[in-house]
Formats: C-alpha cells, sequence, structure tokens
C-alpha cells in the first residue's frame, strides 16, 4: 500500500473545474515534482491534499487513513502533511525561533523548553542559526523560506508539500533553499511543484507533468527530459528550455 | 489680585474636583477594559461567527454606534427604570460607557484582523492548529498589536466622553466642577480648571499607550510610530 493515494480529485471554484480527475500515489521518502504551466491546477493540487481546499470528488489517503472523509480529524492528520509556501507566510510576530516552536507547543503539545530546542535543531538544519532571535521583516527571502521549510520539519511530517518554494526568491538566493530541498532527499516524503526543471531533473524521482487540470505525462526524469511520449510534454518542455535556458 | 484669588479657588476646589477624577477614571477603565473584552467578543462573531451570529453582532455595533452616548444613558437610567431594572447612577453609567465603548473596538479591531493577510490562518492551520488555536495564537496577537493606535484614540474619546455621565447624576469631574460653579458663578474658571485637568490627563494616557505600542512593536508589523513630543525619536 502506497503511503499517499490520491485517486481521481476533483475539484471546481464557481463554475470553473481545476482539478478534473487527478490520480497518483507516492511511497515513503519518495521525491515526487510537478512541473505544468501556471494555472493548470497544480497548487490546487496540494491544498486539495491537505484539505485546505477540499476536493469535490474523489479520495486522499495517508497511511492508511482517508482524508477526505468528513467525520476524520483533519487537525491531527494536517501535523503529518508539512506545507512550504510560496510566499513564506510566517508568522510575522514571532521570531525565527517562534515559528518553528509554536506548532510543537500547541499542536503537539512540547513543552517550551523542549520545543525550543527543538526548533533549534531544525534552524540549525537549515543554515540559520545566527537568525533564530530575528523576525520574518528583518530576514531575505531565501531565509524565511528555510524558516518556512524549518517549520515544516519539525512537526516530522511524512510528506512535505512544497508549493513553488522558490519563485517569488530573488535568483541569487534560489540556491540556498534548493540545496536544503536537496538535502532532505531520502529523509521525507516530498511533494515538489516548481518551475526550477534543474533541480527537478536531479532530484526528483518521478516527474509528473500536468496540464488543463490533469496529468498529461508522468515518469523517471530522464526519461521525461529525454523522450517524453506525449507531444504537450514536449512542448512544454521546449518552452521551458528557451524561458530558463537548457540544462 | 485675581491670581491670588485664582489659586485661593483653585485650591479650595481641588478636593472635590479630584474625587470627581477619581469617578471619572473609574468609569474610563471600567468602560475601556469591559468594552474591549466585549468587542473582542464581537469583532471575532462579526468575522468568524456563522451567519446568526455574525448578524447579531453587526446589529448590536449597528446599534450601538448609530444611536448618541447620551440617549443609550437615558435609556439605561431612567427607561430600565421604567420597567423595573433600577441602576444607581455609577452603574448605568459604568454598563452604558461599556456597551458604547465595546460596538467602537469591535470595528477598530475587525478592520486590524481583516488586515492580516489570510496566509497566516492557512499556515497555522497546515501546522494542524484549530480554527480557534489559529486565531488566538496567530491572528490575534497580530491583530491586536496593529490596533494599539486606534484603540488609544479610544481609550482617548472614552476618558472624555465619561462626562456625560453627569447628565445621569454621575458625580465625576464634569460633574463636580458643575456643583462647584453653581454656588459662586465662577464658571469661567471652574471650566478652565477641569479643561486643563482633561487635557494633562489625555496627554498622559497618549503618552503611556505610545510607550506600550513601542513595548509591543514587533518589527514590520504595523505602522511606523509618529515621533513622540517627550521624546525626540
Amino acid at each position: 500500500m502506497p503511503m499517499l493515494d490520491v485517486k481521481n480529485i476533483h475539484k471546481s471554484f464557481e463554475t470553473t473545474e481545476v482539478l478534473k480527475g487527478i490520480s497518483f500515489s507516492m511511497e515513503k521518502e519518495e521525491t515526487k515534482v510537478i512541473i505544468g504551466t501556471s494555472g493548470t491546477g497544480k497548487s490546487t493540487l496540494l491544498r486539495c491534499l491537505n484539505q485546505l481546499d477540499p476536493p469535490d470528488e474523489g479520495e486522499v489517503w495517508l497511511d492508511g487513513e482517508e482524508l477526505t472523509n468528513p467525520s476524520i480529524d483533519i487537525n491531527r492528520i494536517r501535523q503529518k502533511i508539512g506545507f512550504v509556501f510560496q510566499d513564506f507566510n510566517l508568522f510575522n510576530h514571532l521570531t525565527a525561533l517562534r515559528n518553528v516552536s509554536i506548532g510543537l507547543e500547541k499542536v503537539k503539545q512540547l513543552n517550551k523548553e523542549k520545543a525550543r530546542e527543538r526548533a533549534m535543531d531544525e534552524l540549525k538544519r537549515v543554515g540559520l542559526e545566527k537568525q533564530i532571535n530575528q523576525y520574518p521583516a528583518q530576514l531575505s527571502g531565501g531565509q524565511k523560506q528555510r524558516v518556512g521549510i524549518a517549520r515544516a520539519l519539525a512537526m516530522d511530517p511524512d510528506i512535505i508539500l512544497f508549493d513553488e518554494p522558490t519563485s517569488a526568491l530573488d535568483p541569487e538566493l534560489i540556491g540556498d533553499v534548493l540545496d536544503v530541498m536537496k538535502s532532505l532527499y531520502g529523509k521525507v516524503a516530498m511533494l515538489i511543484v516548481t518551475h526550477e526543471m534543474g533541480f527537478a531533473r536531479n532530484v526528483a524521482d518521478e516527474i509528473i507533468f500536468m496540464e488543463g487540470g490533469v496529468i498529461v505525462e508522468k515518469g523517471p526524469p530522464k526519461q521525461m527530459f529525454q523522450s517524453p511520449t506525449k507531444q504537450r510534454t514536449k512542448e512544454f518542455l521546449g518552452r521551458i528550455a528557451t524561458l530558463y535556458g537548457a540544462e | 489680585m485675581a491670581t491670588s484669588m485664582f489659586f485661593e479657588f483653585l485650591l479650595d476646589s481641588l478636593p472635590k474636583l479630584l474625587d470627581g477624577l477619581q469617578v471619572t477614571f473609574l468609569l474610563t477603565i471600567v468602560a475601556i477594559l469591559a468594552g474591549f473584552l466585549i468587542g473582542v467578543t464581537l469583532a471575532l462573531g462579526r468575522i468568524y461567527g456563522n451567519k446568526i451570529i455574525s448578524g447579531i453582532c453587526i446589529g448590536f455595533i449597528e446599534v450601538i454606534r448609530g444611536t448618541p452616548l447620551l440617549v443609550q444613558l437615558f435609556i439605561i437610567y431612567f427607561g430600565l427604570a421604567s420597567i423595573g431594572l433600577v441602576f444607581s447612577p455609577i452603574q448605568a453609567a459604568l454598563f452604558g460607557l461599556s456597551l458604547n465603548s465595546s460596538a467602537y473596538q469591535a470595528e477598530y479591531l475587525r478592520g486590524s484582523i481583516q488586515a492580516i493577510p489570510s496566509g497566516q490562518m492557512v499556515a497555522a492551520r497546515t501546522l494542524g492548529m484549530t480554527k480557534i488555536q489559529s486565531i488566538g495564537t496567530i491572528v490575534l496577537p497580530q491583530a491586536l498589536r496593529i490596533s494599539i493606535p486606534a484603540w488609544s484614540n479610544e481609550l482617548i474619546y472614552l476618558f472624555k466622553y465619561t462626562s456625560i455621565a453627569y447628565l445621569i447624576q454621575v458625580r465625576e469631574l464634569t460633574a463636580e466642577g458643575q456643583i462647584i460653579a453653581s454656588r459662586n458663578f465662577r464658571y469661567v474658571e471652574i471650566y478652565l480648571i477641569i479643561a486643563l485637568i482633561y487635557l494633562i490627563f489625555t496627554f498622559i494616557i497618549s503618552e503611556i499607550v505610545d510607550r506600550a505600542e513601542k513595548r509591543f512593536h514587533v518589527p514590520g508589523l504595523g505602522v511606523p510610530k509618529r515621533a513622540s513630543w517627550l521624546r525626540n525619536t
């Protein structure tokens, strides 16, 4: 049984159907990258997984529990699903350290001291031991995003969902964030929506290409980049190569 | 000597005025605190409540804001007495001022809550916090910080508006002044003294709130401070 099983997800906003039947699964500690043009429902898919936007149809299973079942305690499940946002969404009134420790205190019920220690460890892991007492407004974009990752990691999630984690960053800051993500490879499952093709190619176990609310094609990076079977995939990768430079 | 006569008059009046000032403070402090608690509840109910709760909160706020404070005090003091609910003047004033302030505080706070980016709530929920936890630990602490300037206005208004309680026989500062003046007809002097007392304490209150704002300031949250009169910052 896969760790995460997504079955035939549909989601509409008003009259627009954004997701038109998405199915895929993920194993423990696997890394998958979702690529595709903007507006194809990639972010919506991530938000459907942790029920921020509950899907209209279909099922999401994590560790043998059905998340789409309305009677499930979703707050308990969300601890197991980390989320890293494009625009960071750090808690603006809390220091970097408190940003990471607050979930441990309020959700995992750790005492202040333990939560603090754990938060310190996670911030060290992302290379921010010097910034623990700074507020989000005092951090660079790359530092903010690394706090965001540390915040997700601290909860010991089974999987972390990354929603375009580097899209809001200056080009010279992207590398730091991607390095942190690379260092997590094989330690926690990651489902990453990104336009960083170099990263996708080097790190992903599988690439999922989405367009128009459906999965057009998926496969290992080598196959997807070198010999995609679908015309749409070829076109997209060709466009991306001209946009971001071929690698 | 006009000046020495004035000071003699000031010294004679002062004990009574200070008695009145105490009542003014009592009204202000109780109304701002009770108004705060009710106001937070109203703001949260208005934003996060279901249609019924939200509707009740909006209705209450609009009725309070849409009617004069004096009329509200008259209704509580005279109106309710006529149906058997008798309050002492001070009770009626505390009750009326608290309710009145709560509506305004609710609206200030609502503005602040709505100014907090929705991503803050989303991020909190993503960690597994309940809606109530998210509001309590993430949204409200930020909203309260950015409400401090508006809240300090409310405190200063309230401090002065307590004088209206004089019209339902509460012996606060203005009432004491009125009583003194009606005995010796020195209206100009007494009202100047009273105005000065209000002015001094308004200034002190605004300085205290200013310091509180600095104390709770978080980089990147809220508006930059205005320069204080007392400090060159």
